[in-house]
């Protein structure tokens, strides 16, 4: 008994990491570790301002269509690529054109994923070619990552971080206070379409690598993970930065010593980062820890009946 | 120090040297009508520079749509609409705006500072690194938080805290630019009693000190009554502008509802009676910002 599940035990490690020809293999996969960096250095960035602005959701509905794109072009014969950046604009327009409030925004999305998600398995279904093609795209893959390929990711990043850099200032001025923002003259509509049209250009690179189900764990997860450790903008997108590099690349430098997706391993090290950035991150001061100093230093001299108590509540609350 | 007022047009200077004598605001038989309903009109209101005047009425009397025409962002029906002598324009940094409280997320990527940073160059393109005046933005920054007494925090994140210290910072970030006017839309929303008067209290020196004019919206009159100079009230479709001893009476209030409207009056504190105050306010707001952000 013990014996076959020592024999399972070191077949299943060995699919999942083995180490034979490493530095051959290495040497073949540069352009996937190089499109992983450059995927790493676009998901960190964006992502803060995915955060700040609450859009995960729609990230996930952007990539479905994404993927309905990538996979119709791959049954009709055309460029994979190009076809998840049509769907992933497509759907950023749509987003960013109808879905001006979070509510509206969280609703369109709702309804496109599915819609996005099944046209995708349709075309899947009817297509006839490599298997491991259909299921790149969900999942990830590294292999079909070659130097063309690297001189387009390399473009889309070009453009996706320049956009970003333009408009930084008023869309995160638009991400705080939406009213004041409009109000001192931030054209706020026109800054979310762009946002999201660029938004979609980064989803549709991530697919290539990480797979459509997956992409949030480069455009989420370690924007989430740098914002557990810092509130500092600038810091923040560096950290964000780093941790997406450090799991796309990791993941992919796994990945190659075993034969399973490039996904799990990315997931899993932007997963762990999470976690420990968290942990790390929870034993800051938390909210409401000073919370009550200004009613603390001048409510005390109120004349206002209700400031007593109201220092009280505050007391309690924090 | 005011880098958005130095990039003005070029009849710029001229209007800041007679800005002493033009109002802050001047709306001219101005009006609003949303299809067959009129919500306010025939509005004449001079507001001098440095005065304080609160805008009171019940939900839906227009008080929010005021605001938005004074931003360029409702048109008005008829009458015309000028801030500091100038037709009302998109954005312009002479005026401000300070919004109701509304928390900040966990893990909104700002310290106190960089929400002040905003009010002065948040319209600007490019990242900050790259501009050449981000010395002066940080100078300017440290004197408004200075300013509304918030040095002590200006490292913490926004979302770490309270709603009165959050208050503070947008009142920086409105007063900012040195704007001829400001507009509060319900700034005192969800603050404890205490917070209410630091923030109307704070709100009212900054305004005096730097001699601009105030319109605050709101259904909380106790804060604001000691500041206030004048008073609009809007209802029904119609208004009242005046001292607060004029406008805010049972005669006057039960005519302008066409009811009986009960003013009482305890120590210094008034109430309103059947003027549908305090009812309602919270969605209210939460419905006309929804329609700001379009």
């Amino acid at each position: 008994m013990n014996a076959v599940n020592a024999v399972i035990g070191t077949d299943l490690w060995g699919r999942v990491f083995s180490f034979q020809d490493y530095g051959e293999l290495l040497g073949l996969l540069w352009p996937s570790l190089g499109a992983g960096a450059v995927l790493g250095v676009v998901g960190g960035v964006i992502g803060v301002v995915v955060m700040a602005r609450d859009m995960g959701f729609a990230v996930h509905g952007i990539s479905e269509l994404s993927f309905a794109g990538a996979s119709a072009a791959l049954l009709l014969g055309f460029d994979v690529v190009t076809g998840s950046v049509v769907g992933s604009i497509l759907a950023a327009l749509v987003l960013g054109l109808l879905g001006s409030g979070a509510r509206e925004r969280n609703a369109i999305t709702g309804v496109l994923m599915p819609f996005g998600l099944g046209l995708g398995i349709l075309f899947l279904s009817l297509y006839e070619g490599r298997s491991a093609n259909k299921f790149g795209l969900l999942t990830g893959q590294i292999v079909a990552v070659d130097g063309d390929k690297v001189v387009t990711m390399v473009a889309g990043a070009i453009v996706v971080l320049t956009g970003l850099a333009i408009i930084w200032r008023p869309l995160m001025f638009s991400s705080t206070d939406p009213w004041v923002a409009v109000a001192r003259g931030v054209p706020q509509r026109t800054l979310s379409v762009v946002f999201v049209v660029l938004l979609g250009l980064a989803v549709a690179m991530a697919i290539q690598i990480v797979g459509a189900l997956l992409v949030l764990s480069l455009l989420i997860t370690p924007a989430a993970a740098a914002l557990h450790l810092t509130s500092r903008p600038g810091k923040a997108v560096l950290l964000s930065v780093v941790f997406a590099v450090v799991s796309v690349v990791g993941g992919i430098m796994l990945a190659l010593a075993g034969s399973l997706p490039v996904s799990p391993y990315v997931t899993t090290l932007s997963f762990a980062i999470w976690l420990v950035a968290r942990a790390v991150g929870g034993r800051r001061e938390r909210r409401g820890s000073g919370g009550g100093r200004v009613s603390g230093g001048r409510g005390a001299g109120s004349t206002a009946p209700g400031a007593v108590s109201a220092g009280l509540s505050q007391a309690a609350s924090g | 120090m005011r880098p958005s007022k130095a990039a003005g047009t070029v009849s710029g200077s001229a209007a800041a040297q007679s800005q002493q004598q033009v109002p802050a605001v001047q709306l001219h038989n101005a009006g609003v009508d949303f299809g067959d309903r009129t919500l306010w009109n025939g509005l004449d209101l001079d507001v001098r520079p440095g005065e304080f005047i609160a805008v009171l009425g019940p939900n839906g009397s227009g008080k929010t749509t005021l605001l938005k025409v004074l931003l360029g962002m409702q048109r008005l029906t008829s009458g015309t609409a000028q801030i500091a002598g100038k037709p009302v324009g998109h954005g312009s940094p002479d005026v401000g705006v300070i919004p109701q409280q509304r928390p900040l997320p966990e893990g909104t990527p700002l310290r106190a500072r960089d929400l002040v940073a905003q009010g002065i160059d948040g319209r600007r393109w490019g990242p900050r690194w790259l501009d050449p005046q981000r010395r002066q933005t940080q100078e300017r920054v440290d004197a408004l938080l200075e300013k509304v007494g918030a040095s002590d925090y200006a490292e913490r994140p926004v979302w770490m805290l309270s709603g009165g210290e959050q208050q503070r910072l947008r009142a920086a970030q409105a007063l900012a630019t040195d704007p001829a006017l400001l507009l509060c839309d319900e700034p005192l929303l969800s603050l404890d009693v205490a917070h209410q008067e630091d923030i109307t209290n704070l709100i009212a020196s900054q305004a005096k000190q730097e001699n601009t004019a105030v319109l605050f919206v709101t259904h909380e009159i106790n804060p604001v009554l000691p500041h206030v100079d004048r008073v609009l009230y809007l209802a029904g479709g119609r208004f009242r502008i005046g001292t607060p001893e004029e406008v805010i009476t049972t005669e006057s209030l039960s005519d302008l509802f066409g009811r009986p409207v009960d003013v009482v009056r305890v120590g210094d504190r008034v109430a309103i009676l059947g003027g549908e105050d305090h009812v309602h306010h919270d969605h209210d707001h939460g419905h006309s910002h929804g329609e700001a952000a379009r």
